[in-house]
């Protein structure tokens, strides 16, 4: 499996602030924020959150303004396009016919069965379907989306429609590997998350790292397809 | 239920845990008959192994009684007599279709951890760990069996649980240990390490063909056992000097097959294993591979080193140089288990072998924690502990 998580600082944006200060505002932050959380507490939760713009500052080299901070309802094109937004990569083999592969992704409904951050995603008919996401905290995001491209038995691409609070778009490509016997699914997956790429990299520093996420996801439907149910050594905690 | 859980370096407690429950539709819920422990149990019980936790229930290598099966599993039925192979695997991916069953895709929930270590995961193991998937173990009286459609293997009545029990683990690991060493007819193989995988080994070895087994321990009635049973030829290796000793038997060739039975925990007479023992003490290496370094350097020529001793860390000192002079071939690795039971199974019908030959302890669960003492030591000629969870003390000794 491969995997990239793009997140570079953007020397455009580094201007106001020398790289010593820069380390030392990261550490800082990142110090506060890993003892806040390590705390378990409100006050700790607090003293995190306020540690944030600090790190953001360290990261981007700038105080946080509200528009980055802020969800971006643009097109997905101009927030996601170049090296802007989350790009996360991760592909993975199966022992399953290619076709059966197409068809138990091209069924949306069936994402958030190994998509873990998915709550629901329901097929509205023409390319279109409504998707819920499980946010931080018990948070849900909620946003419509389109296929923008679908090749049967090839590829499935999609997007969020302009407007919505989740700039997101996605692509899984399909492919006959090792002589044709088996199938190797590549996906690409882009988003802008909110608070932008500074919040995605704190989530980072917290071990919530998004390629990492997603290849546990795509095990997961690897585990489905090939052996019909995702191992467990313990009963799901109610 | 009752169960021998993980508490620490040197502490086995029995506990009451909460019973297993179906978890998957492949499952099984198995009531267990007979449970043995394992020699890379004490890998566990000395500290050698990470990810354990605190209350994790020991043992993989059990069997017992259908008593629950999961609503997708169409192969087993209440009452059905199994015997559990100690890896776990789906039967489905790239890796069980290769019959490389202990390299399951499919079976370990943690894989991720495994990933960080070794780069990929391999199966999930029963009782072995967290890395291995966090399985709840057979030292107990019940256990959950995943995939159970396709692991356990159903054995006649006219068998006793004592002849297929080692069906389990031991007895493929060391039948596999001696298939690696791709013997023919005239060969000799040496065997390091005379516990219960060595001496299936030596058996394997000539049931597979070899004209000659040579076997090497230090406690004279593991090699009494290897003699008698095994019909191997013996060396003491704290009153021979090994390396000399093989390549006088083989007339200045060397064995044409080495299998390391040991693993990780090696004791020697010669300086290696004392700097071994003392970097391991500090943290500094993660292993003590002494018997391998000398199963290195005796094979011949061209030879195979078949490892079925487990490993987990990074080895120190390790002769890469020696084998590759000698372009040796390296086997190893958890044993395809799926793939050897049913042919052990019927070796053991025919007659060829009855592995309870092995068996010196047989207790009850209470006296599992003491019995992990006595095997630690090989005290009171302790070769193979069987627990019988259905009795309450001691059957005989």
């Amino acid at each position: 499996m491969r995997s990239t998580a793009r997140l570079h600082i953007d020397p455009a944006t580094a201007h106001d602030t020398g790289n010593v200060e820069r380390v030392v505002a990261v550490t800082t932050a990142a110090a506060a924020i890993a003892y806040g959380v390590s705390r378990r507490s409100v006050k700790g939760i607090c003293l995190a959150a306020a540690a944030t713009p600090l790190a953001y500052r360290g990261i981007r080299g700038t105080w946080p303004r509200l528009k980055d901070v802020l969800p971006s309802h643009g097109d997905t094109r101009t927030a996601l396009g170049g090296s802007r937004g989350i790009h996360v990569r991760e592909s993975i083999r199966l022992e399953m016919p290619l076709e059966e592969v197409y068809r138990f992704w091209r069924r949306l409904e069936n994402l958030p069965r190994f998509l873990t951050h998915l709550d629901s995603v329901t097929d509205l008919g023409n390319g279109r379907s409504h998707w819920v996401a499980k946010g931080p905290g018990g948070l849900k995001g909620e946003w419509d989306a389109e296929i923008i491209n679908e090749v049967e038995n090839k590829v499935i691409g999609w997007r969020s429609l302009p407007g919505s609070e989740v700039v997101t778009a996605g692509s899984v490509a399909f492919s006959r590997v090792r002589n044709r016997q088996s199938t190797q699914l590549s996906v690409h997956l882009q988003y802008a998350p909110p608070g932008g790429r500074a919040t995605a990299f704190l989530a980072t520093l917290m071990g919530r790292e998004p390629s990492q996420t997603i290849r546990e996801d795509l095990r997961r439907l690897k585990q489905l397809l090939e052996a019909g149910e995702v191992p467990r050594a313990e009963p799901v905690p109610a | 239920m009752k169960a021998a859980c993980y508490y620490g370096k040197e502490d086995v407690r029995v506990e009451r845990v909460p019973d297993p429950q179906i978890l998957n539709p492949r499952d099984a819920i198995v009531k267990i008959t007979a449970s043995a422990i394992c020699g890379s149990d004490l890998h566990i019980y000395d500290g050698y192994i990470p990810t354990m936790e605190k209350g994790d229930v020991l043992g993989h290598e059990f069997m017992g009684e259908v008593v629950e099966v999961g609503s997708g599993n169409h192969q087993l039925k209440v009452g059905d007599r199994v015997v559990v192979p100690f890896t776990i695997a789906c039967g489905n991916c790239y890796f069980c279709k290769q019959q490389l069953w202990s390299l399951c895709d499919n079976s370990n929930p943690n894989a991720w951890i495994a990933e960080k270590l070794y780069g990929y995961s391999a199966s999930g193991l029963f009782g072995y760990s967290h890395m291995y998937g966090g399985y709840p173990g057979g030292q107990a009286e019940y256990a959950r069996v995943p995939f159970a459609d396709i692991g356990p293997l159903k054995v006649p009545d006219s068998l006793s649980d004592e002849q297929v029990l080692f069906l389990s683990d031991i007895f493929p690991t060391g039948y596999m240990a001696a298939e690696n060493c791709q013997i023919k007819p005239g060969d000799t193989i040496a065997v390091w390490g005379c516990g219960p995988v060595g001496q299936f080994a030596i058996r394997s070895a000539y049931l597979l063909g070899a004209e000659r087994v040579i076997a090497i321990d230090r406690f004279p009635e593991r090699l009494d056992l290897a003699a008698a049973k095994g019909k191997a030829e013996t060396l003491n290796y704290s009153e021979v000097d090994v390396p000399a000793a093989l390549r006088d038997l083989t007339g200045g060739q060397g064995p044409d097959g080495c299998i390391d039975a040991v693993g990780l925990e090696a004791h020697g007479t010669t300086l290696d294993p004392w700097y071994d023992r003392a970097k391991t003490s500090m943290y500094l290496a993660t292993d003590r591979p002494h018997a391998l370094r000398q199963a290195i350097s005796a094979c011949r020529k061209g030879g195979i080193v078949s490892i079925p001793g487990v490993y987990g860390g990074w080895l120190d000192k390790f002769p890469l140089g020696a084998a590759f002079a000698k372009g040796l071939t390296l086997k190893m690795g958890q044993t395809h288990m799926h793939k050897y039971m049913p042919q052990l199974l019927q070796r053991i019908e025919r007659g060829e072998i009855d592995p309870s030959y092995i068996i010196t302890h047989r207790i009850g669960l209470d006296e599992v924690p003491d019995m992990y003492r006595t095997f630690r030591a090989k005290d009171d000629g302790c070769i193979k502990v069987v627990i019988k969870p259905g009795t309450q003390t001691a059957v005989t000794h």
